[in-house]
């Protein structure tokens, strides 16, 4: 599908949305509330068909947190990237965990690296970093461990 | 998380398969819950060989970080380094002289022929043959060789750079590689033999962590994972990069989804990658390898996402430029990762033993998954 065929489906689904055509591929930017609808119609609509979240992860922007989602069909062979800027003080957003199953492990690895709670995630604990883990998370920009970072 | 040996409140037995366990094949840690002997839940605990490579990556240069990104899936070095190489180049808008191209994807399948014969080896020695695995490594020590020779190494090769490869072929090289292949191809035949056949190979590996073909989408599965359950992810096909778009191979699709579907999709690819580079071993343009660029790079502001095809499935590079030398932030979209995601949906109701034979067929590499 074509992105201006994309973008007309897109709005369809919700209004809201922006889009931005500068990147690879069309980047559709959505409200953090606003995810879970997007996302189920991404998914479900026959046109769209969004079936295979194949890049689940986080930029940390030191003003806010952006969620950045790559979604592909594997019917109809066409890209997509999501993202959603969340408040860096209480970074809070959907999980999409029922609807992509893959969503599961991303979400944690996001969770404990850059401490974005997931809103009803079915088992959001530490993934990688070891039991009792304490303080920051280490792929924000401010996170500073003087014994084993080394500084070049 | 849970640590000890125990039991459940409803009576169900907690065991640990890892950290160190010879079938899991580096560090990983598996908690299971067991009812009797029938797997109820898969637990993995991942973060042992964990080094942060994706934080480390944002603090070293563009020419710097390609280095670290073999360390990651140490089988497929020279795959990791083409996708860095090829999202660098994609940034600075780089085209790569013919020869390099041609030199990345015979190396590109040789290397997938060794990680491979690894896999097929160790896969075989987990199930109980050990003979497989000398038979595996004969062959790969030659691979091995020719790496060498051109490379300066063994493991991770750091061979692709930015804008092409970092030194010329060996005089030897295509020589060295055209009677590898003539010896390989019957080997192939032979490991076919050896092990496929076997009634007690078969019996372990048949209808067991079946992964149907919905669950494989949905779990993000890539490369022969989800290709043993009939879903259609090569990029090399899908979204061709250098010349795989003038070679001629198919793309092995195996639709039962079980753990002997998916060794034969690995066991039909080597074939695949020998008709590859018999395409192209002949058909090295003569010229540069490399391409004019500057000493410092600098990826305009912007972001790029690659997608390669590695021995274990899709390896995506995400890298976020602020237009300086070091990247913003890059993102390694690991296929073991997902891979192993779905380890817990084809275990349960099976029995404990058969979790071997699917560990097996995901062809996990830790370093790969923890990153």
């Amino acid at each position: 599908m074509l992105n201006e065929e994309l973008k007309a489906s897109i709005s369809n689904i919700d209004e809201t949305v922006s889009f931005d055509e500068t990147g690879e591929w069309l980047t559709v930017m959505v409200n953090p509330g606003g995810l879970n609808s997007l996302a189920k119609g991404l998914r479900y609509d026959e046109a769209l068909f969004f079936d295979y979240l194949f890049c689940l992860t986080c930029i940390d922007w030191k003003t806010n947190l952006t969620m950045v989602y790559h979604f592909s069909s594997t019917r109809h062979r066409h890209n997509i990237v999501v993202k959603s800027v969340l408040d860096i003080k209480d970074p809070q957003i959907e999980t999409l965990t029922h609807i992509w199953r893959t969503a599961e492990f991303h979400e944690r690895e996001v969770y404990e690296m850059f401490g974005v709670h997931f809103l009803n995630h079915p088992d959001l604990r530490l993934l990688i970093l070891p039991d009792g883990w304490e303080g920051k998370n280490p792929m924000r920009k401010d996170f500073e461990d003087p014994i084993n970072m080394i500084k070049l | 998380m849970v640590e000890e040996i125990g039991t459940t409140t409803e009576g169900d037995l907690i065991i640990n398969v890892g950290p160190q366990h010879p079938a899991t094949h580096g560090v990983l840690h598996l908690v299971i819950t067991l009812n009797g002997e029938t797997i109820k839940k898969v637990e993995p605990h991942l973060g042992y060989i964990h080094r942060s490579i994706e934080k480390m990556c944002e603090s070293l240069t563009y020419r710097q970080f390609i280095y670290v990104t073999s360390r990651m899936d140490y089988l497929s070095a020279h795959i990791n380094n083409h996708a860095c190489a090829l999202c660098v180049e994609k940034g600075l808008q780089i085209e790569i002289p013919d020869r390099a191209k041609v030199i990345r994807v015979i190396m590109d399948e040789l290397t997938r022929i060794a990680s491979h014969e690894l896999w097929w080896g160790a896969m075989a020695m987990d199930i109980g043959a050990f003979t497989p695995f000398f038979h595996a490594f004969r062959e790969r020590e030659t691979i091995n060789d020719i790496m060498e020779e051109t490379c300066g190494a063994r493991l991770t090769m750091n061979y692709f750079v930015p804008g092409g490869l970092m030194a010329d072929l060996h005089p030897d090289f295509q020589q060295k590689v055209k009677s590898f292949i003539s010896l390989f191809k019957s080997k192939v035949d032979e490991y076919d033999e050896l092990v496929t056949g076997n009634v007690i190979f078969r019996n372990r590996m048949k209808d067991v962590g079946i992964l149907s073909k919905e669950d494989a989408i949905s779990f993000g599965c890539s490369g022969p994972t989800a290709r043993g359950s009939g879903v259609s992810c090569d990029i090399r096909k899908l979204y061709p990069y250098e010349v795989y778009d003038k070679v001629q191979f198919d793309e092995v699709l195996e639709t039962a989804g079980d753990s002997l579907a998916r060794y034969m999709v690995r066991l039909r690819e080597m074939k695949q990658s020998v008709r590859i580079i018999e395409q192209l071993i002949d058909q090295i343009p003569e010229g540069d390898f490399q391409a004019k660029t500057k000493a410092v790079l600098k990826l305009p502001k912007g972001e790029f996402y690659t997608r390669v095809e590695t021995a274990r499935g899709e390896f995506g590079v995400y890298i976020v430029s602020e237009g300086g030398t070091t990247p913003y932030r890059i993102k390694f979209r690991s296929p073991g990762f997902s891979n192993l995601s779905a380890l817990d949906h084809m275990a349960r109701g099976s029995k404990l033993g058969d979790l071997v034979a699917m560990m097996g067929t995901l062809d996990l590499v830790i370093p790969d998954i923890d990153r």
